[in-house]
């Protein structure tokens, strides 16, 4: 009686999974062939550019730091990478040249309609560039994938870019004016909210949206607390960071940096990140030491950049979510 | 008090802004590469279904809404109060105001199932079923064999409401009208 009645579950349940949808791809055997070929034609701009294919480690026993990234770890404690950033920049030291991967890369937690907890990234580092001819690059590899060689391109300062939507300065203004323009623009209650995350959501639901989408707009030296691994500049009394991104399409691409490679720096911005992890009561990072050593051994002046590769077949092929270009999202996995 | 974090939103949850009842339409997420994750939620109230926008940022909680949708059956009115019974056997009534019953007054049938939504425990929406049966109380007369010509004419029902009818439809006929769109969809099979 018992087994009978397991094996009519089983029988239903097997035949719900097999009249499900959930087997299927998300996205169309034929984006699957376009996004195939963006990823080839990614290969041959580098390979034109005697831009060296690399592959580092997904999983880490260092941690990444930065405080808005959660990431996997194994059952035996070794951490996914977010980004393959640290891995890469060790070969850099060790002579590698300029170098590019594609990785897959992990961000627990992230899912919507633009994010699928792994993604596919498209990172490069170029000797001898600053922020600048790197922009340039990246505009370049856009717009041959695009087949679009006269696609505009507009670079704006973060600064510029709030002041065209009559956002307050992001560099001088008060926190509390931050987030009464967060509380008239977004309705929202802003009252607890940090400088940065007035900043995150001011930049990614007012400017990001209200962007021109048939341009490439690259949005550069942003507030210093923002620099993540960028160099510092002054502009008008200003400390700024050397990093951009890029919008497309009212989508953010790209992340890049003109490369910090000062280790004092980079050793105090770890133990920031560590004291502002611990006052959030997020886990203590495991500081990755072989990428520290690196450094001291000596990063070569240099600008990176992070593409996220799903997004730009998303905005190629005219796809609203993510799914329709992606084999199978984490859902379906 | 139970609450829900941004990670559970979806659409369809009950939730409590600003004191008052809401469904959860749209979340969607946002989050800058390098920067802080935010859910940009769309509600409607469900006492007024209008809709608003709100802006959360993604780990923060909100309180649970004590909603519940409840089939009963509609009764009587006393002018004031729409009384309504459980129909799962315990013959419980609920009366429910004017602002409860709004648009659905049209509908109200004796005997049919409504579904009444509850908060706290009291009446706030009360909504038909989306097909229902009523008869023609007042129509012009109709006209015989014309079921091709596709016109139509007015006709009140027995419930109040007037919708659209075919020409061929007369006064004491009882006919199937969807509640959303308030189109005529058949006689019903008597």
């Amino acid at each position: 009686m018992h087994k009978a009645a397991d094996a009519a579950f089983f029988f239903d349940y097997f035949r719900e999974i097999t009249l499900s949808e959930s087997w299927k791809p998300n996205a169309s055997i034929d984006s699957l062939i376009e996004r195939a070929k963006v990823v080839r034609s990614i290969r041959q701009f580098f390979e034109h550019k005697n831009v060296l294919e690399v592959e580092t480690p997904i999983l880490s026993r260092a941690s990444g730091t930065d405080v808005q990234l959660s990431q996997w770890q194994t059952s035996n404690g070794y951490f996914m990478h977010t980004s393959p950033e640290f891995a890469m920049k060790r070969l850099l030291a060790a002579g590698s040249g300029d170098i590019f991967q594609m990785a897959r890369v992990f961000r627990l937690d992230e899912c919507g309609r633009r994010h699928n907890p792994e993604f596919t990234m498209l990172e490069w580092y170029r000797l001898g560039f600053d922020e600048f001819q790197l922009m340039d690059e990246v505009a370049e590899l856009v717009r041959g994938l695009a087949s679009q060689p006269e696609l505009p391109v507009v670079q704006l300062s973060y600064k510029q870019a709030f002041s065209r939507f009559a956002l307050p300065c992001p560099h001088t203004a008060a926190v509390d004016e931050l987030r009464r323009t967060c509380n008239q623009q977004l309705n929202c209650d802003a009252a607890d909210w940090t400088r940065d995350d007035c900043l995150d959501a001011l930049m990614s639901m007012v400017v990001e949206p209200g962007l021109p989408p048939e341009q490439l707009t690259f949005v550069y030296d942003y507030p210093r607390q923002q620099a993540a691994l960028a160099r510092f500049r002054e502009v008008d009394g200003c400390t700024v960071a050397r990093r951009f991104e890029l919008y497309w399409q009212g989508m953010e691409l790209a992340n890049g940096y003109y490369e910090l490679s000062d280790i004092t720096e980079q050793k105090r911005r770890f133990e920031e990140e560590a004291h502002l992890r611990a006052a959030m009561g997020v886990q203590k990072p495991v500081i990755d030491h072989n990428f520290l050593a690196a450094l001291e051994h000596g990063l070569p002046d240099c600008a990176g950049v992070a593409l996220g590769v799903d997004r730009l077949v998303m905005v190629l092929l005219g796809q609203a979510d993510i799914g329709g270009v992606m084999a199978f999202t984490q859902d379906r996995s | 008090m139970a609450t829900y974090s941004t990670n559970e939103f979806k659409s369809g949850l009950k939730v409590l802004l600003d004191g008052e009842p809401c469904a959860i339409v749209e979340n969607e997420f946002v989050k800058p590469g390098k920067g802080q994750a935010f859910n940009r939620v769309k509600l409607k109230n469900l006492k007024t279904a209008r809709t608003w926008e709100r802006t959360f940022k993604s780990g923060e909680s909100i309180e649970a809404a004590d909603v519940m949708d409840i089939e009963m059956e509609y009764l009587y009115s006393d002018g004031e109060f729409w009384h309504f019974m459980k129909t799962d056997g315990s013959f419980e009534q609920i009366a429910a105001d004017k602002a409860a019953v709004g648009d659905t007054i049209d509908w109200l049938k004796e005997q049919e199932a409504f579904e009444v939504t509850l908060f706290n425990g009291a009446p706030i929406v009360v909504t038909p079923p989306n097909h229902i049966e009523l008869e023609v109380v007042e129509t012009d007369p109709g006209v015989k064999g014309d079921t091709a010509t596709g016109g139509s004419k007015p006709a009140k029902l027995s419930s109040g409401a007037v919708v659209k009818v075919p020409l061929f439809i007369n006064e004491g006929e009882v006919i199937r009208v969807d509640t959303r769109s308030r189109d005529y969809l058949s006689r019903a099979k008597s």
